[in-house]
């Protein structure tokens, strides 16, 4: 899809990846503007933490990515050495992962995990370090902040987790910062706290986020913008106003429908639901990749899917035109 | 009139062992009581370590519990016969790769609750079998499959025939849907509300996700630290939520609505711990509006108006 965002800190174009007879992104482009949360919604197997992965160059070896290109802050990211990569990652950008109690190692401090970071990027000397990594603790509404620097992970609850987690991902002021589904093993309450918590930081700081999650509740009260994945490829991108007022894909309606929100799906009442699951797509696979699911789809789906313009920044894979929910309703 | 379940004031305890040998108790269900009318659905929320589970095991004979009783179909589950057990209440639980056995096939796993009660000839197993995976929607070409071999919602349909063919009166449904993707939770959340209207079926459904909760529940038990802090029908329990833990968990859901942003639930940091539940109402260290007293009295478990609350603040003396 077209790049929408003027001077976007981190821009995608054509991002595709393949593992063995799998694609698992197919010619997927995003862009992420300073000071904006970007959400990359879809099911599992969509293909959104392998394009996160791909951008920090994190894929396990023998994997192909091949893009038009991985931009941050103008600079290539496809021709950088691992070095340079290296470099990059924890310093420029940065990235928190779902499970927090798998992405500390147990058999160091908090402490010593984030001063590391800050020590390797900054060359700062282990007391400065302590230093920073006590002002970021306090920043993510750790309480005592000296006292959890000497803690190991299992002394610390889920949520102070990944307060630790987003806190050492800010020590090097990153410019970019993705998560991906940072809040999805907490609790409701402690994911509203650090949803919070986070979307003040990205305010405060300026960042671009980029936030990988299934939760179009979080999409909602988050984002600026949206992509919607399925099956390795953007189905539907725009500003959440205008895909939340106006779903068009099919994929992203069903989805839509799918969850129940309480005072609007009626008790007793089924679902909507998409039958069928998320496909495994072949190298060489033509046509629409939702087609199988869809309910609306006709043999011309399977030879070619159009770009279409829903107006403003919005627009889909599809093959239908924007109003058609109002065509199939009259 | 007899009910479906009846959990008369039962507690139950562990023994956590911490590090140098000591041994510290946890109240995981800590006084609990309700009952539930057959064909009625019990949504059980909270948060994780909140009891949910363990209430879930007492229910199914999974565990004794420490004191008290529980109930099912008016009978006591204590010295009841585990194959008569069975034919009683079924549980389908969260995850369904571990739930299954990955080393038998599909038709095997859901025989084995007829197998295990003997009294059928193996014609008429295979045919029970069948008729229950056609009804959940798995083909006889999947029932000579591998777990392996199938999905993340057609394992979970396999969980639900395996709980339904001995056609039991109550399902205990522990967090059915939360491995499951949203499109696949809906097939699977229509599935469970179908097969209770044509089986006459009683669900325990035990969920974090509140929503979910209300889509399926005819009535709501709000979980804190082993006791049940609120407990009312659906459309009240939501409408009004009264004790300030509900509220701060209704605040929690984060419906796909543009307009709204990120609420702020109004707890604070202090993790719920089981080792160690505080004294008067133990929710008061992260209660926005708890009160002096909160800290010393615990409140009456009181039931007005086919509604409880745990309160002081909703119930002053």
């Amino acid at each position: 899809m077209r790049p929408l965002v003027p001077d976007p800190v981190l821009s995608v174009a054509n991002l595709r990846v393949s593992f063995g007879q799998t694609e698992a992104v197919r010619g997927m482009s995003l862009a992420v503007a300073r000071g904006e949360t970007h959400c990359m919604v879809g099911e599992s197997g969509c293909g959104k933490s392998v394009s996160a992965l791909s951008v920090m160059n994190l894929l396990p070896r023998g994997i192909n990515r091949t893009a038009d290109h991985i931009r941050f802050q103008g600079q290539d990211l496809l021709g950088m050495s691992e070095r340079q990569m290296a470099r990059l990652r924890g310093d420029k950008i940065a990235m928190i992962f779902q499970e927090p109690m798998t992405s500390l190692n147990p058999a160091y401090t908090i402490g010593s995990q984030m001063s590391e970071v800050f020590e390797r990027h900054r060359r700062a000397a282990r007391s400065q370090a302590m230093d920073r990594a006590a002002e970021l603790l306090a920043r993510v509404g750790i309480t005592a902040p000296g006292m959890r620097l000497g803690q190991y992970p299992h002394q610390l609850s889920g949520g102070l987790r990944q307060r630790v987690m987003i806190a050492m991902a800010l020590m090097c002021d990153p410019e970019l910062l993705i998560a991906d589904e940072p809040t999805t093993a907490l609790d409701v309450t402690v994911q509203a706290q650090i949803l919070r918590l986070l979307q003040k930081l990205q305010q405060e700081l300026g960042l671009a986020l980029l936030l990988i999650t299934h939760d179009l509740g979080v999409v909602a009260r988050m984002a600026q913008r949206l992509s919607v994945m399925y099956a390795g490829e953007v189905v539907e991108t725009g500003t959440v106003a205008e895909v939340f007022a106006a779903p068009t894909h099919p994929y992203t309606r069903g989805l839509l429908d799918c969850i129940p929100v309480p005072g609007k799906t009626q008790t007793g009442e089924p679902l909507g639901n998409i039958p069928g699951v998320v496909p495994r797509i072949p190298p060489g696979f033509v046509g629409c990749g939702f087609r199988d699911r869809c309910t609306l789809a006709t043999p011309e789906c399977a030879e070619s899917v159009p770009l279409r313009d829903a107006g403003g920044d919005h627009c889909y894979l599809c093959r239908l035109p924007p109003d058609w929910k109002r065509a199939t309703a009259a | 009139m007899t009910h479906a379940i009846e959990v008369r004031n039962v507690y139950r305890e562990f023994q956590q062992r911490s590090g140098m040998g000591a041994r510290r108790p946890v109240r995981a269900v800590d006084g609990v009581t309700f009952s539930l009318p057959a064909g009625d659905v019990l949504g059980v929320v909270g948060e994780s370590g909140c009891g949910k589970s363990t209430l879930a095991r007492l229910i199914m004979g999974l565990l004794p519990p420490t004191s008290g009783e529980v109930l099912v179909d008016g009978r006591s589950l204590t010295g009841m016969d585990r194959r008569e057990r069975a034919r009683l209440i079924q549980p389908v639980f969260q995850d369904p790769y571990s739930s299954l056995n990955p080393r038998q096939r599909i038709r095997d796993i859901v025989g084995l609750p007829l197998a295990s009660q003997g009294d059928l000839r193996k014609a008429q197993q295979a045919d029970r079998v069948m008729e229950m995976l056609a009804r959940v929607g798995i083909s006889s070409e999947m029932a000579e499959r591998m777990p392996g071999q199938l999905s993340g919602g057609q394992r979970q349909r396999v969980a639900i025939a395996r709980a339904l063919v001995l056609h039991p009166r109550i399902v205990v449904c522990d967090e059915p849907t939360s491995a499951l993707d949203v499109s696949v939770q809906a097939q699977i959340l229509n599935l469970l509300a179908e097969l209770r209207r044509e089986l006459g079926l009683t669900y325990l459904f035990i969920s974090h996700n509140l929503a979910v909760v209300e889509h399926v529940a005819t009535e709501v038990a709000v979980m804190y630290l082993g006791r049940i802090v609120e407990q009312a029908p659906v459309q009240d329990l939501f409408r009004t939520p009264t004790h300030p833990y509900t509220q701060a968990l209704l605040a929690s859901v984060l419906t796909p609505d543009p307009a709204l942003g990120i609420p702020d639930v109004g707890l604070g940091d202090a993790y719920p711990d089981p080792t160690n539940i505080p004294p008067g109402c133990r929710f008061h260290p992260r209660c926005p509006s708890a009160l002096a007293i909160c800290a010393t009295t615990m409140p009456d478990n009181i039931r007005k108006d086919g509604r409880l609350v745990e309160c002081l603040l909703a119930n002053p003396t």
